[in-house]
């Protein structure tokens, strides 16, 4: 069997950067969420903020802990997997990637220290200031990192000379038009991904009874916040395809399944395109559907996969699904906010164990969605790296054996199998561990204990890893 | 732009990034190998806890190498990396494991031994593949048109298996100093009465790798040893030997400090006694700096965020090391 190095490096960087993702989408949040609690409990002085606060650092350290190492596999898979790729577009990449680490890799990383061990070392400001810095790093972090994915889907300012893309304009290059979208639409990702996952833990929380008063708080506190996010996810996801139409059509035609090109296009909710007979099978749709929502009428013509040569099409059925498994999640969740509120405004939203139960339900999939919407956006950019400009058999390092590729990507599986379940477990083990005890009065001196102990996921919540319950 | 040599600025900016990594992640790594042969538990906890408010900052420095060298020379970026494929590949797995340890380890009871094992042997063995990155490196690769044209195992040499043992033990004599400055007690001892052997071990590593190196490339060997240059690179050797003297002193005297500077200094002198035998190339033997360099327009557009960055960085990267300044003992604030 011959091993095709250009395939196994595209499974490689699928597999290594859809784990990476699942960190940021968490942390980036996280870090926002941590800061606010720090800044509460600042200007309040209420234990809770505190307590809630510890908590969410202990979950944090572990899920940035893997985002990092996970992370600095991504910067060097460039260079080794796709070195043609790297050489021609390093006058942009490069900058730009060391941008990233000099305005947020540096920033996140040092603060993190003190957010993590500075407690009893600095004055209550600093700490806070530490919170602040790494949710700050985090944004910057996604700002520069989104700018260089949207410059590979929508190329600008940029000219080729002698095989390597020269920069012609800076704005216009970091400005690039899906970039503005991309941004959004991802940290709004993000913010999803971490309210849910409190809110997940909250409810669970609640229908354990346990640490209710943390609980109640997080989870009111958080479905405010979400009450405002997931429909306005939906909002700027609409725009976000807009844009794609007019600069990837061929992957808005996957994304809708659409092979030829064509009013009153209907919007599938089933099919099972195939790529080799040209055509969907089990279609499912609502007439005239996609025409009115792409281009705000039913006469509207959709453009249809059938007008790129086929080789220059997308993955189709990867696209077209994964595209329906984001917005179903989206819809949900918009679901879900509109419940939390009818419960909220009846007086019930502490004691439905139902819509706890769909809360804790939820956890996972804010996930799955954010996977879902980069695999629509990498697998409808294929066959290209920089759309229209660079194709991905022509980044692949050309030294390159089948056989080092599957070796390297049987490592990476072997390895991060290991390594991210074991993190799993350590902070599912700090969520059964829960927030610090409520039932200990909060004065003066608990204060001042709860205030020294150091954050780390440490002394009280270790005595219950690994004994039996 | 023909005033101001941008390449020129780019090398000293990566080679200051290079060593402010082979420095700070050097010590954490050190702190690593030396692991298994702590006085017991607590030690261990102590010798983590020297290390874990800062070793995530440290590590950036190699993110910062990695885009560095992809924005300001992408032609090494893009030889190096598939040339190294399988070495990088090592040391990145090595990273993993000894990055989550330090939040894996003080949440494990039974299994913490199962992170410390990770962790020591993550450290060393991201140490080891950091010295055969740099061995292949200066044997050089076999380039056509500008991209790695040779095999996947080439870089495996007698040289560059020497110069990643050499890297293992010079990070494990930093991070001895680094211990022995920042503990004390049994742990201090302990450090103190290991590090005679790991300076030995060290100082042999840098002669072997100095006579070898020019016995490789002509081209090295004509540059150390024809007049007048010899008398200009002599201050280098002479200086080294002068300092090591210095380090076995101050471990004789039990000055907790200046071990510490001591092994800097060695890393720096080592340092320059590289750059001095690689001048002007990047990629052995005849690929220059010049060569290998990216549009100028973007060397400067990176210059200005880095110049304007950098201090920013080093500030508060300053501020942190104070903040956590000062021995670090068991009743210390940490990860217990
Ligand atoms: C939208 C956000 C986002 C996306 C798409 C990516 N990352 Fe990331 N990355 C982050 C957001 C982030 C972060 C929030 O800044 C992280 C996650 C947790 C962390 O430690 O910082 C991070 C960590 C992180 C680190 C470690 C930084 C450190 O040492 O502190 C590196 C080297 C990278 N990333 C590199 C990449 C590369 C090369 C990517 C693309 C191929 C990539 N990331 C996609
Ligand atoms: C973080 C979320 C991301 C996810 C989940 C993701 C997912 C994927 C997937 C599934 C592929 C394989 C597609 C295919 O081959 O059909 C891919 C390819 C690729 N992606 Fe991404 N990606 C992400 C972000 C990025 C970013 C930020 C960059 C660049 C800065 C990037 C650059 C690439 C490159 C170079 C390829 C290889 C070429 C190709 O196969 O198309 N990706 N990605
Ligand atoms: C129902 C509403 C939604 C719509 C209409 C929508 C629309 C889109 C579209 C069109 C893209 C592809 C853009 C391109 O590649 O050019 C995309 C990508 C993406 N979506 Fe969504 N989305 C929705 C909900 C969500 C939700 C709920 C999440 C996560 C919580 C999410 C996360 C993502 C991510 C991470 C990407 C990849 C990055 C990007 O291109 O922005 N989306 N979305």
């Amino acid at each position: 069997m011959d091993l095709d190095p250009l395939l196994l490096s595209r499974i490689q960087f699928a597999f290594v950067i859809s784990w990476h993702i699942i960190f940021p989408a968490f942390t980036i949040g996280l870090a926002s969420y941590i800061a606010v609690l720090e800044g509460l409990y600042f200007k309040t002085n209420n234990p809770t903020y505190l307590r809630l606060s510890k908590f969410w650092i202990k979950i944090f350290a572990v899920s940035f802990g893997m985002g990092v190492v996970s992370g600095i596999v991504m910067s060097f898979q460039f260079g080794t997997n796709w070195s043609e790729f790297a050489y021609a577009s390093a006058n942009f990449m490069g900058p730009v990637l060391s941008y990233e680490v000099v305005t947020a890799f540096f920033l996140e990383a040092t603060f993190l220290g003190v957010l993590l061990f500075g407690r009893d070392k600095v004055p209550q400001g600093a700490h806070l200031l530490a919170a602040i810095m790494v949710a700050v790093g985090t944004f910057i972090s996604s700002f520069w990192i989104l700018a260089a994915n949207s410059w590979m889907q929508t190329p600008a300012g940029v000219e080729m000379v002698d095989g390597v893309f020269r920069v012609t304009s800076w704005i216009e290059a970091i400005f690039n038009p899906s970039f503005p979208y991309r941004l959004v639409h991802m940290v709004m990702a993000a913010f999803l991904t971490t309210g849910f996952f409190v809110v997940g833990v909250s409810a669970w929380y609640l229908l354990k009874g346990r640490a209710t008063e943390s609980a109640r708080v997080m989870l009111s506190m958080t479905l405010w916040l979400l009450l405002v996010l997931a429909p306005a996810q939906v909002f700027v996801g609409d725009m976000h395809g807009l844009n794609t139409l007019e600069h990837q059509p061929q992957k808005v035609a996957a994304m809708e399944g659409n092979w030829e090109t064509q009013s009153h296009a209907p919007l599938l909710l089933f099919a099972i395109p195939d790529s080799e007979a040209e055509t969907n099978h089990f279609e499912i749709g609502i007439p005239s559907l996609a025409s009115i929502i792409l281009k705000h009428h039913a006469d509207g013509v959709v453009p249809g996969l059938k007008d790129w040569a086929p080789e220059d099409r997308p993955v189709v059925g990867v696209t077209f699904w994964s595209f329906r498994v984001m917005v179903g999640i989206g819809f949900l969740m918009v679901a879900v906010v509109l419940i939390g509120l009818v419960l909220r405004l009846r007086g019930r939203l502490f004691d439905a164990a139902w819509f706890h139960r769909v809360c804790v339900g939820m956890l996972p999939l804010s996930f799955v969605a954010v996977l879902a919407g980069w695999l629509t956006t990498e697998t409808g950019r294929f066959p290209w790296v920089v759309h229209g400009l660079m194709r991905v058999e022509d980044a692949v390092t050309p030294a390159l054996t089948g056989g080092v590729v599957l070796a390297s990507l049987l490592v990476y599986i072997a390895v991060y199998a290991v390594v991210f379940l074991a993190g799993a477990y350590y902070i599912v083990k700090i969520i059964q561990a829960g927030p610090d005890r409520e039932d200990v009065p909060a004065g003066e001196d608990t204060q001042e204990e709860l205030r020294r102990r150091p954050s780390r996921p440490l002394s009280a919540v270790d005595q219950t890893f690994d004994t039996p319950e | 732009m023909e005033t101001i040599d941008l390449t020129l600025i780019w090398a000293l900016i990566i080679a200051l990034g290079v060593f402010m990594y082979v420095l700070m992640d050097g010590f954490d790594l050190g702190v690593g190998i030396l692991f298994p042969y702590a006085p017991g538990d607590t030690a261990r906890d102590i010798m983590m806890n020297t290390v874990a408010p800062v070793w995530d900052g440290n590590e950036t420095w190699l993110v910062l190498g990695g885009a560095g060298l992809l924005g300001a020379f992408p032609m090494v970026y893009s030889i190096l990396l598939p040339a190294m494929y399988l070495p990088v590949l090592v040391m990145l797995v090595a990273l993993i494991f000894r990055g989550v340890a330090f939040e894996f380890r003080f949440k494990a009871k039974q299994s913490k031994w199962l992170w410390d094992v990770s962790f020591t042997v993550g450290s060393t063995l991201a140490a080891f593949s950091q010295g055969v990155i740099l061995g292949a490196f200066i044997q050089g690769f076999e380039v056509v048109d500008g991209a790695y044209a040779g095999g996947m195992f080439d870089w495996l040499s007698p040289f560059s298996i020497m110069t990643g043992l050499g890297l293992v033990a010079g990070y494990a004599l930093v991070g001895c100093a680094w211990i022995i400055m920042k503990t004390t007690g049994d742990v201090r001892e302990w450090a103190y009465s290991i590090a005679h052997r790991l300076l030995y071990v060290t100082l042999f590593a840098i002669v072997v790798v100095s006579v070898w190196t020019p016995l490789m490339h002509d081209a090295i060997a004509q540059r150390w040893f024809s007049l007048p240059n010899f008398f200009y690179f002599m201050p280098v050797p002479v200086i080294t030997a002068g300092l090591a003297v210095v380090f076995y002193r101050a471990l004789l005297q039990r000055r907790d400090y200046l071990p510490f500077f001591c092994a800097l200094g060695l890393y720096i002198l080592s340092y320059t006694g590289l750059a001095i035998s690689l001048w002007p190339h990047v990629i052995q033997p005849d690929i220059t700096l010049w060569e290998a360099a990216s549009a100028p327009e973007s060397q400067l557009f990176l210059l200005l965020g880095v110049l304007f960055t950098l201090p920013i960085i080093l500030g508060y990267t300053t501020w942190t090391y104070w903040v956590f300044r000062g021995k670090v003992t068991e009743h210390s604030a940490g990860y217990h």
